[in-house]
């Protein structure tokens, strides 16, 4: 059966950047198609475009404007945002280990309590999860994940909090998320990981890429003072378990 | 090694260069320079390109003093009295200092911030190309965070090649122009004439991340909250309280608020330059304006290497001119002195 897709919007970001938007809301199909375009894009470069940064549902292309105008590239994009997303890309799987709860998941218990349920249900449906990198973006290497099964959506917390560590597992909205440097922070916080998604000196600098699955393993508290030694002496500690 | 040894700084002063690109995909902003064209002037003075790491220069006064050797600098951005050990020194110029001397510059007037560029650019380790700091990020070099007194940056010592000045046209007055969009969608006509047609200043507590909008508040069609998505230097920003913020260099890659405008690229140095509290307005251009002011925007940067000239050549200009006379200071057009360096007038200048 052949789907029709529908035009992407081309929206202007300035005289510099162009934002392809496949839909408005946070939406598994749309973001495919981000992706998809995301790696065209890097596949058959595009004469002018600079950066791309793919989001849940739009992909921002940053170009150009003294070697391509907008309503040249405006065509390309759209020509290229309407060809079928391939049935399966190759991508990477992860497994990054989390300890949850504790001092390390100080909101596990009240989500618990919200949802009516125990520590361990929470935890279970969480690992239970196969998640996908939807976008990174905020800080370094912060990481969103789609794919958070739906017993677990919740509002973000009334008051975010100033501080949070780096490392730290959350759930927010209909989203998971792998924090890599402390800062603020509304999502609820379930945990946390030895893995650094962004490491300077490090190589690769940036562990995840936009499409890449990722998986959540439970581990204890001497575990993760263990990897989070061995990471910090530059040590990936997640493991890459498909490419 | 010569050192330039920071005497005295205030705050929101750091390295900046033309910013690391190409790693917004994994949430790294660009950082960099607020104003491209005065990086670039300052640079070209000392004969360094454009874009090299150089010492940007918040609106408050800073001191930097030669070590182990003489150290040729350029100073370009915003107006301020600047003095080597007492001797008043033109801005937009190069200039040595000797082993031991100061030059000391003072608060910025009429702008915000200042390029003090270093000839053989500041020694440091780039990462991603960039030494530019970006302190969220830990990146930036020789130091990842601002600057403080007591920094010393490591420097080729001085060439002694002859002094330049550059010849630069007064930035077109007028307003900051902008393209609509990109959720522009996301307000009533009547709200976006209210943005566009309502006078603005820029909040005190505006940063390198964004300026916040003082001014009307701009309500949105259907809340305020919209799905993430990649943001820009220069987006206009509507959070839930209605106070427009334009993003920075040192912006979120991302970003949760409507977008209702975005400031064109040859706008985005003037505005930074804007102080706090100064009134301004917006106007929207066609993105076919905007692409065009984008391309000469790149012409002037590429062809500012034509624009330097000894120190004892002077053309008669009249933008420059009309510039010192709105500055404040007595000028005659027949006595290049006279608004060449800024006199003690100047300092009392209101802005």
């Amino acid at each position: 059966m052949v789907q029709t897709l529908s035009a992407p919007r081309i929206l202007p970001s300035g005289d510099s950047a162009i934002t392809v938007e496949f839909s408005r809301d946070i939406d598994d199909g749309a973001n495919k198609r981000v992706l998809a375009l995301d790696r065209t894009l890097a596949n058959e470069p595009v004469p002018g475009v600079t950066e791309t940064v793919p989001t849940y549902r739009s992909l921002l292309v940053h170009y150009d404007p003294l070697l391509v105008d907008f309503d040249t590239l405006r065509e390309k994009l759209l020509a290229l945002a309407n060809l079928p997303v391939p049935p399966t890309i190759k991508t990477r799987r992860w497994r990054i280990p989390v300890v949850y709860g504790g001092e390390h998941g100080i909101d596990l218990e009240d989500v618990a309590k919200t949802l009516k349920t125990t520590s361990d249900d929470i935890v279970e449906r969480h690992v239970r999860g196969d998640y996908r990198v939807a976008m990174i973006g905020f800080t370094p290497g912060w990481s969103y994940l789609s794919g958070l099964d739906n017993s677990l959506h919740m509002p973000r917390r009334q008051n975010p909090r100033l501080l949070t560590p780096a490392g730290t597992i959350s759930i927010g909205g209909v989203q998971t998320g792998v924090q890599c440097l402390a800062g603020p922070s509304g999502w609820h916080l379930l945990g946390r990981t030895a893995v650094r998604t962004y490491q300077l000196h490090r190589d690769p600098i940036f562990l995840l890429e936009p499409g890449d699955h990722v998986t959540f393993s439970p581990v204890d508290a001497k575990t993760f003072a263990e990897q989070d030694r061995a990471a910090e002496g530059g040590e990936i500690v997640a493991e890459l378990m498909a490419a | 090694m010569s050192k330039l040894i920071v005497s005295e700084i205030g705050p929101a002063s750091s390295v900046q260069d033309g910013g690391r690109h190409g790693a917004q995909r994994y949430g790294l902003t660009p950082s960099g320079a607020m104003d491209q064209l005065a990086l670039a002037a300052a640079n070209v003075l000392v004969g360094n390109t454009p874009f090299a790491a150089a010492i940007e220069i918040g609106p408050f006064g800073a001191a930097f003093t030669a070590r182990e050797g003489a150290v040729r600098v350029a100073v370009a951005g915003a107006s301020r009295n600047t003095d080597i050990s007492g001797s008043a020194v033109a801005l937009d110029a190069s200039m040595t200092l000797a082993d031991g001397q100061t030059l000391t510059l003072g608060f910025a007037r009429g702008g915000s911030f200042s390029y003090l560029a270093i000839e053989g650019g500041i020694t440091g380790e780039p990462m991603f190309g960039s030494l530019a700091v970006n302190a969220r990020a830990g990146l930036g070099s020789p130091y990842p965070r601002p600057l403080q007194a007591g920094d010393q940056l490591q420097t080729p010592p001085a060439s002694g090649a002859p002094e330049r000045r550059i010849d630069l046209a007064a930035p077109p007055e007028g307003p900051i122009r902008l393209v609509m969009g990109p959720q522009d969608d996301e307000f009533s006509e009547e709200e976006k004439k209210l943005f566009l047609d309502s006078e603005w200043k820029i909040s005190a507590t505006s940063d390198r991340m964004g300026y916040r909008l003082e001014g009307p508040i701009i309500k949105h069609l259907h809340g305020h909250n919209i799905v993430s998505d990649g943001t820009v230097n220069g987006s206009i920003q509507v959070p839930g309280n209605g106070a427009p913020i334009v993003l920075m260099p040192d912006r979120g890659t991302s970003g949760g608020y409507p977008k209702i405008a975005t400031v064109i690229t040859a706008d985005l140095g003037r505005f930074a330059q804007i102080p706090a509290g100064k009134s301004f307005r917006f106007k929207t251009v066609s993105m076919a304006e905007a692409q065009a002011e984008a391309r000469n925007f790149a012409q002037l940067l590429r062809t500012l290497p034509d624009r330097l000239r000894s120190m004892d050549q002077f053309d008669l200009n009249i933008e420059a001119l009309s510039d010192a006379n709105v500055a404040g200071a007595a000028v005659s057009a027949v006595d290049a002195s006279t608004w060449q360096i800024p006199s003690p007038a100047d300092a009392l200048a209101p802005d």
